[in-house]
């Protein structure tokens, strides 16, 4: 399955190797790695808790891997979310697709994390010096997703 | 579905909206007539405080049907499982 949620922390090489799988037709691997940022909204971040909705989560994440594959050339993708207490400079999501060219690859990569930004049951809560507080939404990652809505399937 | 049944949809309550409301889950048993996910959200918000101004129309919520986004004419039947949440900040 191409999609995990979990609590560890994820080794980048090890997962983008696999996901190659030493597959010849593999030309291009683009990878996306989200972090934990210190500052958020004028605030320090000390910490951050990621809740999700078990069940959901597994079923959006796959349909929008799904999705990047029906609209993209790519040969596979992998989505690794963690979830639970994250720490500044800390991983946070990986996503990664192969594909012949790279033109179909970014292109897959940034549709499946724009998707997954809007799509996909995940909530940050941070911890700041004033308390915690529920990260709000960005309208900024709905129009990055609405993108996608309006455009054709990629030349690559 | 007969009538004559009285089925129970699961309400599950996420984030933001778990903390407003004190509660994870639920078992409900909707009036006749409640068949949909827009019909749903304003029968929770009528139990008023942070019901009603966490499920104020307007206010940006999320529902879910059996783990799929939904809609507000999204049908809702006995054995649902109903998710209400915030816009999603993962990533």
């Amino acid at each position: 399955m191409p999609v995990r949620v979990q609590v560890e922390d994820f080794d980048v090489a090890r997962e983008l190797a696999a996901l190659r799988g030493g597959d010849a037709r593999v030309g291009a691997v683009a990878a996306f790695i989200g972090t934990v940022r210190d500052v958020n909204e004028a605030s320090t971040v000390a910490a951050m808790t990621l809740e999700h909705y078990p069940g959901m989560t597994e079923k959006a994440l796959a349909a929008i891997v799904d999705e990047a594959k029906s609209r993209w050339d790519i040969i596979d993708a992998l989505v690794i979310h963690r979830v639970g207490e994250l720490r500044p400079a800390d991983q946070i999501v990986l996503v990664g697709v192969t594909g012949a060219h790279r033109g179909e690859a970014f292109a897959a990569c940034e549709f499946i994390m724009d998707y997954l930004k809007t799509r996909a049951p995940f909530w940050k809560k941070e911890a700041t010096p004033s308390g915690t507080r529920w990260v709000d939404a960005r309208a900024s990652d709905d129009d990055a997703a609405a993108r996608w809505e309006r455009a054709p399937k990629s030349v690559g | 579905m007969p009538a004559t049944s009285t089925p129970t949809i699961h309400v599950v309550y996420l984030a933001r909206l778990r903390e407003a409301f004190g509660v994870a889950s639920e078992r409900l048993e909707p009036p006749p007539g409640l068949t949909t996910v827009r019909a749903l959200r304003e029968w929770l918000a009528a139990r008023g405080g942070a019901w009603a101004s966490e499920l104020a129309p307007g206010r940006a919520v999320r529902i879910a049907v059996n783990h799929d986004l939904a809609r507000p004419d999204t049908p809702i039947r006995g054995g649902d499982e109903v998710a209400l949440f915030p816009p999603v900040t993962g990533g």
